[in-house]
C-alpha cells in the first residue's frame, strides 16, 4: 500500500509473502508428435530458489528454455514479473550445463560481454567484469582464454558472465553436473554465497536430489517423460545460510531426502521401464 | 623437432639427389635436353635473380596471388555467412553451387583472358574462382556448426542479430577460414600461375611458358624451383600469421582444424 503522506511515489516495496516472479500456467512443450511436458503449473516467488528434479529425459530443460524464451510453448503461458514471455529474454541469467563461453574471448571479455551488448561504456564494464572475476575467485585470470582454464574455473567465469547483468531470474540447467564431486561441492557453496548476497529468483534443474535439497527453498518433482508434469512439491525448511558440506548430516535433511525420494524413485523406475 | 642427425640426413638426400643428377647428365646417362644439368639450372636462377626484370615477374605473380586470395576469401566469407544463416537460400542455391564447383576452373582461363585481357585481372579472376569455393564451404560449415549453447548464451546475454554475427558467427567461422588458409593460398598461386601460363606478358608462369616456347628446359626447371621457393616463403609468412591470429586456440591443434 502506498503511504498517502509519502512525498515521492516510490515503487511499492514487496513484503512477505513474496511476489510471484515467474508464473508458468498449463505449460505444454511438444516437438512434433512428441509431448515432452504438459500441464505444468509452477510459481516462483521473488527471491525464491526453486529446484526441479526428475528422471533423465523428462523434459526438465525444455521448461527452462520456455522461461528463457529460447523455445516457444505449444500451449499454456509463461510470464516473468507479470509480463508474458515472448522471444529471448534479456532479464534472465542462464547457467548452461554445456560449455557456453566464447572460446575466442578471454575470461574478462566473456564476463563483460552482457554489458557490451547493453552498451555500457568500456571503462565501466571492464571495471565491473574485473570485480566479478575477483568475486568468483579468478583474480589474475582476466587474460586467459577458456581453454587455458580448468572446468571449474570455466564454470566460475560462466557464473560471473550470467550474473553481471543483474538478471531478475536466474536459470540453471544442471550447472555443475560435468564437474568432479569436490569441485561441485565447492561451486555449490560459492553459488549459495553469491545468491545470498543478492537474492534473486532461481530455477535450477538437476537430477541430483542432494544438490536440490542443499541449495533450494523448494523442490519440485517432475514425472517420467513423455508428457511429464509436476508430481510433487516440497518445501525445504533448512535454515540459511547453509553449509553445503555439513547440511547433509542433519536429520532434517535426511528426512526430506527420504520424503522426496519416495516420490522421485517411482518416476525414475518408470523412466527406466519406458527406456526398455 | 628435428635433431642434428635428421638435418644431416636431409642435407645428404639433397646432395645425393642433385649430385646424382649432375653425375648422370655429365656422363651422358640422361639427355640434357630433357633433364638439364643442375649446375645450369643454378646458373639460370642466378642470372634471373640478378636481373631487375625478374622482380617484375615475381611481383606480378605475388600481386595476382594476394589479390586473388583476398577477393576470393572476401566473397567466400560473405557468401558463406549468408548461406550459412539462411537455410532457405542455401537449399535453393545448392544445385547451382555444386555445378559451378564441379567445373574444372582451368577451362575458365581462356574466358577470363577474353573478358579481362592479358593483364593481371584475368589471373586474379582465375585465382578467385579457385579460392572462393574453399573459403565458402569452410565458412558455411563454420557458421552451421556454431556451438548451440554458445549461441543461446549470447542471445540471452542480449546480443542483437548484428552482434551475434560479430561476436559469435564470424569468430567461429574465422577458425575455419584460418585452418583453410594454407590450402586456399596454394590455390591462389595455382590460379595465378596457370593464368600466366595460358596467356600473359609477365609473371613466373609466363617465364616458364616462355622458356618452354624457346625449347629451354633449363628455364622451365628454374621456374619450377623458384615457384616452389615462392610457395615455401608464403608458407612461412602464413605460419606466423596463423599463430598471431588464433591465440585463443589450444596449442595442440583441435582435431577439426585439419
Amino acid at each position: 500500500m502506498l503511504n498517502p503522506r509519502s512525498r515521492v511515489e516510490l515503487e511499492p516495496v514487496p513484503v512477505a509473502p513474496p511476489q510471484t516472479k515467474v508464473a508458468i500456467e498449463g505449460l505444454k512443450m511438444a516437438f512434433g508428435d512428441y509431448v515432452a511436458v504438459r500441464d505444468v503449473n509452477l510459481r516462483v516467488g521473488d527471491g525464491e530458489f526453486l529446484a526441479i528434479v526428475g528422471p533423465t529425459g523428462c523434459g526438465k530443460s525444455t521448461i527452462l528454455n520456455a522461461i528463457a524464451g529460447l523455445l516457444e510453448p505449444s500451449g499454456g503461458s509463461v510470464s516473468i514479473g507479470g509480463d508474458p514471455v515472448a522471444g529471448v529474454q534479456r532479464r534472465i541469467g542462464y547457467l548452461f550445463q554445456q560449455e557456453a563461453l566464447m572460446p575466442w574471448k578471454t575470461a574478462l571479455e566473456n564476463v563483460e560481454i552482457g554489458l557490451t551488448f547493453r552498451k555500457v561504456p568500456v571503462d565501466d564494464r571492464r571495471a565491473q567484469a574485473r570485480a566479478w572475476l575477483a568475486k568468483v575467485g579468478l583474480r589474475g585470470m582476466e587474460g586467459r582464454y577458456p581453454h587455458e582454464l580448468s572446468g571449474g574455473q570455466r564454470k566460475r567465469v560462466q557464473m560471473a558472465q550470467a550474473l553481471i547483468t543483474r538478471p531478475e531470474v536466474i536459470l540453471m540447467d544442471e550447472p555443475f553436473s560435468a564437474l568432479d564431486i569436490h569441485t561441485r561441492h565447492l561451486m555449490q557453496s560459492e553459488l549459495l554465497a553469491l545468491w545470498q548476497e543478492d537474492r534473486r529468483a532461481v530455477v535450477m534443474i538437476t537430477h541430483d536430489l542432494e544438490e536440490a535439497i542443499s541449495l533450494a527453498d523448494r523442490v519440485c518433482v517432475l514425472s517420467a517423460g513423455p508428457e511429464s508434469s509436476v508430481v510433487g512439491d516440497f518445501k525445504v525448511t533448512l535454515d540459511r545460510p547453509r553449509d553445503v558440506a555439513e547440511i547433509k548430516l542433519e536429520p532434517e535433511f535426511t528426512e526430506l531426502y527420504r520424503d522426496i525420494w519416495s516420490t522421485l524413485k517411482r518416476e525414475v523406475e518408470k523412466s527406466h521401464a519406458y527406456a526398455k | 623437432m628435428p635433431t642434428r642427425n635428421d638435418r644431416l640426413a636431409q642435407l645428404l638426400l639433397v646432395v645425393v639427389f642433385f649430385g646424382g643428377w649432375q653425375l648422370a647428365t655429365t656422363v651422358g646417362w640422361l639427355d640434357t635436353f630433357f633433364f638439364p644439368k643442375p649446375s645450369d639450372i643454378a646458373i639460370q636462377i642466378a642470372d634471373w635473380i640478378v636481373s631487375p626484370d625478374f622482380y617484375k615477374h615475381l611481383f606480378t605473380t605475388l600481386s595476382e596471388t594476394v589479390l586473388g586470395y583476398v577477393i576470393g576469401t572476401g566473397l567466400g566469407v560473405g557468401g558463406g555467412i549468408w548461406l550459412g544463416l539462411s537455410p532457405r537460400a542455401a537449399f535453393v542455391l545448392d544445385p547451382f553451387i555444386k555445378t559451378l564447383n564441379a567445373i574444372p576452373r582451368v577451362v575458365l582461363a581462356p574466358l577470363f583472358v577474353l573478358w579481362l585481357g592479358l593483364g593481371i585481372w584475368s589471373k586474379v579472376a582465375l585465382a578467385v574462382t579457385l579460392v572462393f569455393f574453399i573459403t565458402f564451404f569452410n565458412v558455411v560449415q563454420g557458421v552451421r556448426e556454431v556451438n548451440p549453447a554458445v549461441l543461446a548464451n549470447a542471445r540471452i546475454l542480449g546480443a542483437s542479430r548484428k552482434e551475434l554475427l560479430r561476436h559469435v558467427y564470424i569468430p567461429a567461422a574465422a577458425s575455419w577460414i584460418l585452418s583453410s588458409l594454407r590450402t586456399s593460398v596454394g590455390f591462389a598461386v595455382v590460379g595465378a600461375v596457370i593464368g600466366e601460363y595460358l596467356g600473359a606478358s609477365a609473371g613466373l608462369g609466363y617465364l616458364i611458358s616462355q622458356a618452354q616456347g624457346n625449347f629451354n628446359p633449363t628455364g622451365v626447371f628454374a621456374g619450377i624451383l623458384i615457384l616452389a621457393a615462392f610457395v615455401l616463403l608464403i608458407d612461412v609468412v602464413l605460419d606466423f600469421v596463423e599463430k598471431r591470429l588464433i591465440t585463443w586456440r589450444p596449442k595442440v591443434e583441435q582435431a577439426r582444424a585439419t
